[in-house]
């Protein structure tokens, strides 16, 4: 069967393609949505409800629609699109859904990309006001951006067949656009929805460039685009959504909106069936059953539900042989799957119903402007009693609202609008208004505005939906208020309508009047939902646009990053940094290769790349006064050439980083940070120094990136570095314990420290980081005769933890102090001032129970304990709560210890050392010795070789 | 989006900024001289007023500069940027 038009449409008629859909095989024409298509061969029966199983068609004609939920499976596999929205193109294969889609599996092979636009005055939607708006202020030489949801512009033109200016309206349409595109700084978007506003004039807009296209999309060409645009001025001209009235069984496929059975017939020349009856409050229904009584559908009758009928067009149905029904309504619905009947009765009385044969049904309840991006752009809303909607309530500095998003439903007065709302764009963005655009003159029969507010009829309450996609029913609101809810917000949480795809465009107004009705009050008291972006679905994949994969967020390597993948490191990501990790040998795991690493480094020599390490140049004649307001220890009386280990607080008190303090120069020092905080650390100095002491002279900037560094550890480490660095006395006598010399390693300048993370004799050595590389492989090679070991981050944690050192971020959280840690070593006592220093003497910083750094030696040394594990007090775990005494922070296995050891923030726990505790690990409590954080070398034998 | 004047670069995209919560909270001059309860009010207490609000801004991607503005916290406009050192203007919210 087909209900295709002879003629009529924008369709090319002479090009067929061919789809499949629920595993039928159909044709259509370019033009078509899957909607549309579907509809010419009679098919309305698209998915089922997503709770109740009920089987749903096609309610409007565009993207309002709630029920027409399709997943596209080829070209690519796309859940929870409304048939109604997806362009037809040959190879389409879709199946309709009971109310859920599903993700595919695949990675989308599809790209994604983002776009910014600076305009003038912004237009969004491309009917009558929309156009005039856009022609006006582009006459005035504003930049002007056009978006429009539809493949073309005309708004609603598209779903009328009438006349402006006395030709068909596309002509005019056309006509527009063409001068549009023809103006320069003019940018008109199709397929474009403006779906979210936000301050200050900017508007993220959702361009489906390629999906129209199908298999034939080119690969080259971003699927999507997301506009990010800036505008000064913006014009919302985003026209109405019509709206239906719930009734008894009002959710059969066949039932749709009338406008868009109008829409389908003119803009897609399909008939949505043979036989209607029209059910309306208003006169816009009379058009759509005239429109398609003069293309040949049976209209059984028109049921009105006020109680006189529009006298002119009760006369042109009249002569068309249409009986009108004054004060009537569908009271339900028969049919199996499709409607094939209603009942109709008086809305008022007791009279019995009558049931009319028909295979559609055309609602109409009224218009909602769509005032979704005014509302988003803190504009408020206005109830309109006589249109039974909310409206913009007040004028925006910058956003205007023209055309039928006012509430103004007669065609010239919209077109008016929007000239008036383009002139004043373009002159509030500072434009003088060009030649007057002329009004175009409508033949249009059609009014919408004398209408009876109907949000119901009285009936089943269970089977009158108000949000088909969600299966709310009335009764679902009624239960709502009957619970004592009273807000349009709240009840829209209680029966989640209003909360699908379609955000609630044909369902939201109705459950708020219901609401309005139950209590007793105005809906003008009443405040409506606020509207959210996005206004329309939009996928997750456009929102990334190219932020995927490797361009997801930037990736950092160190100079010699490709010598550790070409020796097989596995890395670790710390920030967005690769640290080597380890550098498995054949047949390793991590834990053996960590114990070869740590072994080779403290009975021999390793090294590791420690270039992520935050390195900050503080310069200025007031530098070593920031540093001790900054440190906890004292920086300004560092000799030059030497080095300090800080400690850095915040006001708190609380640790927040720690690393070295180089002091190069009278007036410059050279601070590390660890590598995760350099960033913050920078900022932290700059907050200090811009607002709190701007009269200081200092100025820091970060060098990380300019230094390879690398950390040469362990007894043999002084030969290999005498062996490449020949000028350099490396004698302990000569080359103290945290000091620096500059100096040539492997023919190149170096700075070398004299610092160590392990306990180990150890040097740092600094080169360029064009020479990291080099001066890498030099080291390698002269510590070829002693076994030198590349170590990875790992090996480094190990090693630091043996000797109790702590990582900030592990052993810290925000809430640890120095002394908690066993620092007061590092804890000027002379220094007047600094960051924390009054925060130690507050009591809470000086109970003895706080958590305490301490190291737990499992009592069977082979049980390595998770990090993160609690920590009790007793052999078997009482009544729940259960007092925790503090966690585990570090847990390793130890190759110098010969056994598993741990770190731990501990209540009491310099107090508790000695004591067994207990770590619950799955469904065993482990017994655990206290002992102190440095398990390794206490007497610090190793550090000088 | 929101656009924030920067007073060194001028209107910017709310991404590059960075806030730091109260403005005009000096850091004391002699802390020792404090009671617990004076330290406590400087580190942990500030005003949640709604209204307009005297903050502290940085202009992180862009020109790293401090600075202070007054929003209205029932809005978000912000109604005054103005240099770090200077005073605060007079605002009408
Ligand atoms: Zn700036």
């Amino acid at each position: 069967m087909t209900l295709r038009t002879p003629t009529g449409g924008s369709i090319d008629r002479n090009t067929l393609l061919h789809f499949t859909f629920n595993g039928r095989p159909y044709t259509g024409h370019p033009g078509d949505t899957l909607a549309s298509a579907l509809l010419a061969h009679g098919v309305h029966e698209i998915g089922s409800s997503v709770k109740l199983g009920r089987p749903r068609g096609i309610v409007a004609a565009g993207s309002e629609d709630p029920t027409s939920l399709v997943q596209v499976e080829a070209p690519f596999s796309e859940p929870m699109l409304p048939a109604t929205t997806v362009e037809l193109y040959d190879g389409l294969v879709a199946r309709g859904l009971a109310g859920q889609g599903r993700l595919s599996a695949e990675p989308d092979p599809a790209r994604y990309d983002a776009k910014h636009e600076h305009c003038d005055v912004l237009v969004v939607g491309a009917g009558p006001a929309g156009l005039m708006a856009a022609l006006t202020a582009a006459r005035s030489g504003a930049r002007v951006v056009l978006v429009d949801e539809q493949n073309q512009a005309g708004g609603a033109l598209l779903g009328v067949d009438e006349y402006l200016d006395d030709r068909p309206s596309a002509e005019w349409v056309a006509d527009v656009v063409a001068e549009l595109r023809s103006t320069p700084g003019v940018l008109v978007l199709e397929r474009t929805t403006a779906f979210g506003m936000y301050q200050d004039g900017f508007v993220l807009a959702l361009q489906k460039r390629t999906d129209h296209l199908g298999f034939a999309a080119p690969a080259s060409v971003a699927r999507q685009r997301v506009w990010r645009i800036r505008t000064k001025q913006t014009v919302l001209a985003t026209g109405a959504h019509e709206r239906p009235v719930a009734f008894t069984d009002n959710d059969r496929p066949g039932i749709m909106l009338a406008s868009s059975a109008r829409t389908f017939l003119h803009r897609y020349g399909v008939l949505p069936g043979s036989r209607a009856v029209v059910f309306t409050t208003n006169d816009s229904a009379y058009c759509a059953a005239i429109d398609l009584a003069e293309s040949g559908v049976d209209i059984a009758l028109i049921a009105d539900a006020r109680p006189e009928t529009p006298a002119r067009l009760a006369t042109e149905c009249a002569a068309r042989g249409i009986e009108v029904r004054a004060g009537h309504v569908v009271v339900g619905t028969q049919g199996d799957g499709r409607v094939s009947g209603v009942r109709i009765a008086p809305l008022a009385g007791t009279s019995p119903d009558v049931t009319v044969a028909c295979d559609t049904v055309l609602v109409s309840g009224g218009w909602n402007p769509v005032v979704s991006l005014f509302s988003q752009a803190r504009g408020k809303l206005r109830y309109d009693a006589e249109l039974g909607a909310f409206v913009p309530g007040e004028e925006l500095p910058t956003v205007r609202v023209a055309g039928s998003a006012t509430g103004e439903l007669d065609l010239g007065a919209c077109a008016r609008q929007g000239r008036d709302a383009g002139a004043q764009a373009a002159a509030a963005a500072g434009f003088t208004p060009g030649g007057q655009v002329p009004l175009p003159v409508s033949d249009s029969r059609c009014t919408a505005r004398s209408g009876l507010v109907l949000w119901r009829v009285p009936g089943d309450d269970d089977a009158s939906f108000v949000d088909l996609q969600r299966d709310s029913t009335v009764a679902d609101v009624l239960r709502a208020t009957g619970a004592g809810l009273r807000s349009l917000e709240h009840v829209k949480r209680y029966t989640t309508i209003g909360t699908a795809h379609d955000q609630g465009k044909t369902s939201g107004m109705i459950a708020a009047g219901i609401v309005a009705e139950e209590l007793g009050v105005e809906l003008a008291e009443q405040r409506p939902t606020t509207f959210r972006p996005p206004f329309t679905s939009v996928s997750f994949a456009a929102l990334a646009g190219r932020d995927r994969g490797e361009l997801h967020d930037p990736v950092r390597v160190t100079s010699i990053h490709p010598w550790h993948v070409a020796h097989g490191a596995l890395f670790e990501d710390v920030g967005q940094w690769k640290r080597p990790w380890y550098y498995p040998q054949e047949g390793e795991d991590l834990h053996t290769a960590v114990l070869r690493e740590c072994k080779a480094t403290r009975e021999s020599v390793g090294m590791m790349d420690g270039s992520t390490l935050g390195k900050i140049d503080v310069q200025g004649r007031d530098a070593g006064k920031f540093l001790d307001m900054l440190y906890t220890n004292m920086m300004g009386t560092l000799k030059v050439g030497r080095i300090r280990y800080g400690v850095m607080c915040g006001v708190d008190g609380m640790v927040i980083d720690d690393g070295t303090v180089i002091r190069i120069g009278e007036e410059r020092y050279l601070v590390t940070t660890t590598t995760g905080n350099a960033a913050k650390i920078l900022d932290w100095m700059e907050e200090w120094l811009q607002t709190e002491w701007p009269h200081l002279d200092v100025h820091c900037t970060s060098v990380t990136e300019h230094w390879a560094t690398i950390p040469l550890v362990g007894p043999r480490s002084r030969d290999v570095l005498a062996a490449v660095a020949p000028s350099l006395d490396v004698s302990n006598e000569a080359f103290e314990f945290m000091t620096w010399r500059d100096t040539e390693v492997a023919g190149v300048p170096a700075r070398v420290c004299r610092i160590s993370f392990s306990g180990e004799l150890a040097y740092e050595i600094n080169v360029t980081a064009w020479h990291g590389i080099a001066v890498w492989e030099a080291l390698m090679a002269a510590g070829e005769q002693y076994g030198i070991t590349p170590y990875g981050t790992e090996t480094m944690h190990v090693l630091r933890a043996e000797k109790g050192y702590p990582i900030i971020g592990q052993e810290t959280d925000a809430t640890v102090t120095p002394q908690d840690l066993g620092m007061s070593w590092a804890v000027s006592k002379k220094k007047p001032d600094f960051i924390g220093k009054r925060s130690f003497a507050r009591a809470e910083n000086n109970r003895s129970d706080r958590k305490q750094l301490v190291g737990l030696l499992p009592v069977d040394p082979a049980v390595l304990l998770p990090e993160g594990s609690q920590i009790v007090e007793t052999d078997r775990l009482p009544e729940p709560p259960v007092r925790m005494l503090g966690h585990v922070t570090s847990s390793y296995p130890s190759a110098a210890l010969g056994r598993t050891f741990a770190l731990a923030l501990l209540r009491s726990g310099h107090e508790r050392i000695g004591e067994t505790l207990y770590v619950p690990v799955e469904d065993s409590l482990v017994p655990v010795t206290v002992t102190e954080s440095v398990l390794y070398d206490k007497e610090g034998a190793r550090r000088d070789g | 989006m929101q656009l924030i004047p920067c007073p060194w670069c001028g209107p910017r995209e709310e991404a590059e900024f960075h806030y730091g919560g109260q403005a005009h909270v000096a850091y004391p001059g002699d802390p020792s001289a404090l009671t617990d309860e004076e330290w406590a009010r400087y580190v942990f207490f500030r005003e949640n007023p709604s209204g307009p609000f005297a903050e502290r801004w940085s202009h992180n991607a862009g020109c790293r500069r401090w600075f202070n503005a007054v929003r209205d916290t029932r809005t978000h406009d912000l109604l005054a940027v103005y240099r770090v050192g200077e005073p605060m203007p007079e605002v009408t919210a």
